[in-house]
Formats: structure tokens, C-alpha cells, sequence
């Protein structure tokens, strides 16, 4: 104890705590982790690859790299745009749009989902419209792609918020004074300052639109081949007692996850290294 | 390149910033624009830069007789400073200084070769030879301010404008690049305005200095003129410590007096009509000034500056009696 710190507590209480975490870690989060994987292969990794590969798992795997293909682009265009719209300038009803970015993560999804419906539903407010034109979005690709737009909103915005707030404007107004363009300012200055930002919150938004299931469960109207994602059709699985096949098709998406979690540590990790010495 | 601000007004919501200000800077001039934080200097620079843009209607800004009031700050053709000098991080030093050249549309763009030879010109200009490879984080603060005249001067800017240009570095530093600066403004005899806090750095630099004070220009003059002849109380307070002393003629307006332009005699060789009678209260005599703090017979403070040599001849301590001539006072009716 010769060089103990004022702020070091007893050994019997730093292993208690640091026990106590272990044990926490493993119960919520790797034995669930572990379980999906195991039952995922517990009847052969022939039914497994066979779960994946039906018509039914392998369309919703389309669907939902489908949904998040365009979902992901989308919020990352608004979440720049908005993010640029309130650090680099000062207007009335500021706060207020601050605080509409955050609603997606307020409001339940099941709740944004039914929304949804109330609108563009066949009882929806511009359901007879949609009709008459023979536009559907509920139960269908568009209303899916709205749901998950929707509900990973914010996550784009609220990571370049803060980074861009705390870099100020210096930078873009001298690239101003020196003859640059708004697109050149944002090509050579902005952007090169937030890329890693920007990539970090692109990825955290890609992994929940992946994962999302409450607004798009609404929305979706659960048509096996058609309009299930990937969650949706775990779920539609796993209330058919098709155990295996469900946990196959949890396991690649827990595996996506942590794909999602490797390429963020790599980010941070890169990024870490260019902030050096700023 | 003259600048001439004709009547410019601005406001922030309800609070003005810039309360009609009017100001002709000389072609070739070295300007400083003097004041506390939050007198408007800093708004002013960013209107002459087109950083900002003054109240709708309410004045103009001319360079060499040519209307800047609405052209946007990329078309204005100005060298501007920042204060945390700006420069682009993920850049090196040549890209950062090439940048004002790289964004020209291709038609006016000069080729990568002459972008080149320039950008080594401007390295060499500000002394920084062979740094061009490097980032902006592996440079002291003096380097960087360089880095960030350098491309400032790229574009060939009209006018040059520097927002504190010495505030971020310390004072060693701060004194070399001073002394840089003056003798290369004189060498490119740019128009040059800048923005400082710092009454000294205006007063050693600048050939015209603008004082300025809630959102209005107090005075303006060349240095010397400036601080020998203050026309309001504020520009003698702010440009130097300063004795403000009531007597019975107009207890309004005291009498202002530089610590150094305080006369002590014997208080034998009072002459009634033009001196006081003090004591000696506290006396500082280290180093080659020797500081003074007298109390008058009314009981005012009045501080004092003489030369090792004059106090010697007085021979003065604490608790002795004085007579206080004020020379050169100041007094606003």
C-alpha cells in the first residue's frame, strides 16, 4: 500500500465491486449473447445454414439490408443537415428543432409505427388518396423504409452535434474569406473534421435500423416472404416453435451487431490516432 | 488600398453592437483598432471582412473607392487572421497556404507548378522555409500565426486584417513577432487592420490607432498624438495608468494625470497656486523606476513615478511631506 491514492478504496471493496461487475456483465449481457448461438447450433449446423437459407429468411434478409440500404443514406444526409443547420447557425425555434431531433428517441416505437398507419392506412388520413392513386405504403417497402427512418433519426444528428458545436465556425469562415464555395467549405473543411463522427453515428444508425422491430412490426403487416424483416421474421419463427431456425436467423443478426460494435472500436480506434496532437 | 467605413450600424437582436461608426484607413496604413472586449472593434473587422454584414440601410464600406457594402466576404479580396488562427488541421502547411488558390474555379486557377512556387514564396516570406510538409499541431503558435498570414497573403488580398493578432501566444513570443510584423507590413505596405486589447501593442505598432469603447470610436489619431492628447476620459484611462483627481474648482471633472507627468518638489518649494501638499504613504523603489503613493491634504490618492536618480536627490521616505505639481494634466468640462 506505498503508493496508495487518496481515491483507492480497500482491496475487500474493490474486489467486491469489480466481482460485482463481472457478474452483472455476464448475466445481461454474454450468456444471453452465448445462448443465441448455442441454440442456434444446438440441432447441427446443417439446420442452421438450412434456416438461413429458406425463401422465406432469405427474403427478409433482403428486406432489411434493403430498408437500412436507403434508411442509412437518408439520415445521414438529414442528420449533416440538421447538425450543420444548428452549430453553424443562430435563428429562432433553434432549441425547439434540437429537442424534435430527439423525439424518435422519446416516443415509443410501436407508438411511431402507429402513426404511421393513422396516416397513410387504408383508414388513414390520406388512406382514400393513396388508394385512388394505387399507392401503397402501409404493409409494404415504403412504410417499412418510413418506420426505420423515423425511429434512427436522431442518431447521425446527435453525434455531429456536439462535435461540430465544439469546433466552431473559425475554420469554415476563414475558408469563406479565402474564395471558397459552400459545397467546397463542406468538401474541404467541414467534412474532413467530422468524418469520423460522421461514421461512427452512420454505423450506430445502420445497426438499430437493422435491428429495429416495434414501429416496423407495426407497419409491416407481417407478410411471410414480403414484407418480414429479419426481427420480424425471428419473432414469426419463434411463435411457431421453430426454435433452431429462430435462433439461427437471432444469431446473424447478433452477429451483425457485432460486426457493427468491431468496425466502431476500429473507428474509435482510428481516430483516436488522427486526433493526436490537435 | 484605403478603407473608408461611412456610418455603419449594427445590432445583435436589441443590443448594438456598432453605434454609427465612421472611419477612413489610409492606404498603406498599419490601423489598430483599440478597445475593451465587447467595445465592437471585433464586429467592425468582421464587417470590413464580409464576415458580417452591417444593419440594412445603414452605411457603407469602401475599399479605394469601390462599394464592398454587399459583396460576400469570398468575393471581397481580404487577408483575414483569426485570432486561433483557423488553419485547416487535416492539412499541411502548403495545402493550407495553396488553399485560397486550390478553390478558384479551374478558369482562374493557376497551374499546380505556379501554385507551388507561390506557396514557397509565401514560406519563405513568413520564414518558415521547408516546414511546408508539415501539420499544423507539429508548429509552436508563432509558426502557426505565420502559417496563417501566409495564406491569407495568398489570394493577394486588398486589404489585411488580423483579429488579436498576438492574443493566444505568450510574451516573449509575443514581443518577437511584434517587432516581425512591423518591419513586414513595411516591407509589403499592405493596408493593414487589426484588432487588439492591448494599449501597448497599438501604441508600439500601429501608425493610426482607433480607440474604441461601447460600440463607438472615441478617438483617432497617430500613437503619440493619441496618448498626449486624449480627447475623452476614456481614452486616457485606457491608454495608460492615470490619476483621476477632484479639486474645488469643478468637482464634476477631475483632473487627469499620467503618474509619470507628477512633478515632487520640497514641500518648502510649494507654490500655492499650481501645487498640492502630500505625504508619502508607500514607496516601491525596485527597479529603475521608483512608485510612489501619495496622499493629499484632502485625503485623495495620487500615484507617482520618478526616475532612481530624482528620488535619490529627494531623498524621500515614507511619512515625508511633498509638494505635487501636476504637469500636463488632462481635465474634460
Amino acid at each position: 500500500m506505498a503508493n496508495r491514492s487518496v481515491t483507492t478504496e480497500s482491496a475487500l471493496v474493490r474486489w467486491l465491486l469489480i466481482g460485482l461487475a463481472i457478474v452483472i456483465l455476464t448475466l445481461f449481457l454474454l450468456l444471453p449473447l452465448a445462448a443465441v448461438f448455442i441454440e442456434a447450433f444446438r440441432r447441427g449446423s446443417e439446420v442452421f445454414i438450412k434456416a438461413l437459407t429458406e425463401d422465406a429468411a432469405l427474403s427478409a434478409i433482403k428486406l432489411t439490408l434493403l430498408a437500412a440500404g436507403i434508411s442509412v443514406p437518408l439520415n445521414t444526409a438529414f442528420g449533416l443537415a440538421a447538425a450543420w443547420l444548428i452549430t453553424k447557425f443562430r435563428f429562432k425555434g433553434r432549441s425547439f428543432l434540437l429537442s424534435l431531433i430527439d423525439l424518435p428517441f422519446a416516443v415509443s416505437p410501436v407508438i411511431a409505427g402507429l402513426v404511421f398507419v393513422l396516416l397513410f392506412g387504408a383508414r388513414g388520413w390520406f388512406g382514400p388518396w393513396l388508394k385512388a392513386n394505387d399507392i401503397q405504403i402501409i404493409f409494404a417497402l415504403p412504410g417499412i423504409i418510413l418506420a426505420t427512418v423515423f425511429v434512427t433519426f436522431p442518431f447521425v444528428a446527435r453525434e455531429l452535434i456536439p462535435l461540430m458545436e465544439s469546433q466552431g465556425s473559425d475554420q469554415e469562415e476563414a475558408a469563406v474569406t479565402l474564395g471558397a464555395r459552400g459545397w467546397q467549405v463542406f468538401r474541404h473543411v467541414t467534412l474532413p473534421n467530422i468524418k469520423w463522427g460522421l461514421l461512427y453515428g452512420i454505423l450506430l444508425c445502420n445497426a438499430r435500423a437493422m435491428g429495429e422491430f416495434g414501429a416496423v412490426s407495426v407497419v409491416s403487416g407481417h407478410i411471410r416472404g414480403k414484407t418480414n424483416t429479419l426481427p420480424l421474421h425471428v419473432e414469426v419463427l419463434y411463435n411457431e416453435y421453430q426454435f433452431s431456425a429462430a435462433f439461427a436467423c437471432a444469431a446473424l443478426l447478433a452477429l451483425l451487431a457485432l460486426l457493427t460494435l468491431g468496425l466502431k472500436s476500429l473507428v474509435e480506434h482510428l481516430s483516436g490516432h488522427s486526433a493526436k496532437g490537435h | 488600398m484605403s478603407i473608408s467605413i461611412q456610418s455603419i450600424h449594427k445590432t445583435f437582436g436589441s443590443y448594438t453592437a456598432l453605434d454609427n461608426i465612421s472611419l477612413e484607413v489610409p492606404d498603406g496604413s498599419l490601423t489598430a483598432l483599440l478597445g475593451p472586449s465587447g467595445s465592437g472593434k471585433t464586429t467592425l473587422l468582421r464587417i470590413v471582412a464580409g464576415l458580417e454584414f452591417a444593419d440594412p440601410g445603414s452605411g457603407h464600406v469602401q475599399f479605394h473607392g469601390e462599394d464592398v457594402t454587399d459583396i460576400p466576404a469570398g468575393q471581397r479580396g481580404v487577408g483575414f487572421v483569426f485570432q486561433h488562427y483557423a488553419l485547416f488541421k487535416h492539412m499541411t502547411v502548403a495545402e493550407n497556404i495553396a488553399f485560397g488558390l486550390t478553390v478558384l474555379p479551374s478558369s482562374k486557377r493557376p497551374a499546380k507548378k505556379d501554385i507551388d512556387d507561390r506557396v514557397n514564396e509565401l514560406l519563405g516570406l513568413v520564414k518558415l522555409d521547408g516546414l511546408g510538409k508539415r501539420r499544423p499541431h507539429e508548429l509552436s503558435g508563432g509558426q502557426r500565426q505565420r502559417v496563417a498570414l501566409a495564406r491569407a497573403l495568398a489570394i493577394r488580398p486588398k486589404v489585411l486584417l488580423l483579429d488579436e493578432p498576438f492574443g493566444a501566444l505568450d510574451a516573449q513570443v509575443r514581443k518577437d513577432l511584434r517587432r516581425w510584423l512591423r518591419i513586414f507590413h513595411d516591407e509589403i505596405g499592405l493596408t493593414t487592420l487589426f484588432v487588439t486589447h492591448d494599449q501597448e501593442e497599438a501604441l508600439e505598432l500601429a501608425d493610426q490607432v482607433v480607440v474604441m469603447a461601447n460600440s463607438r470610436i472615441e478617438q483617432v489619431g497617430p500613437p503619440q498624438q493619441v496618448y498626449d492628447h486624449p480627447e475623452t476620459p476614456f481614452v486616457i484611462r485606457f491608454l495608460g495608468n492615470v490619476n483621476a483627481i477632484k479639486d474645488s474648482r469643478n468637482p464634476e471633472a477631475p483632473i487627469f494625470v499620467r503618474p509619470h507627468d507628477v512633478g515632487i518638489l520640497f514641500a518648502a518649494e510649494a507654490d500655492p497656486a499650481t501645487d498640492r501638499l502630500a505625504r508619502v504613504q508607500h514607496l516601491f523603489a525596485a527597479g529603475p523606476v521608483a512608485k510612489l503613493s501619495l496622499r493629499l491634504e484632502d485625503g485623495q490618492f495620487l500615484d507617482a513615478e520618478l526616475s532612481r536618480q530624482q528620488l535619490d536627490e529627494l531623498g524621500l521616505d515614507v511619512g515625508d511631506p511633498v509638494a505635487v505639481r501636476m504637469q500636463g494634466a488632462s481635465r474634460f468640462e
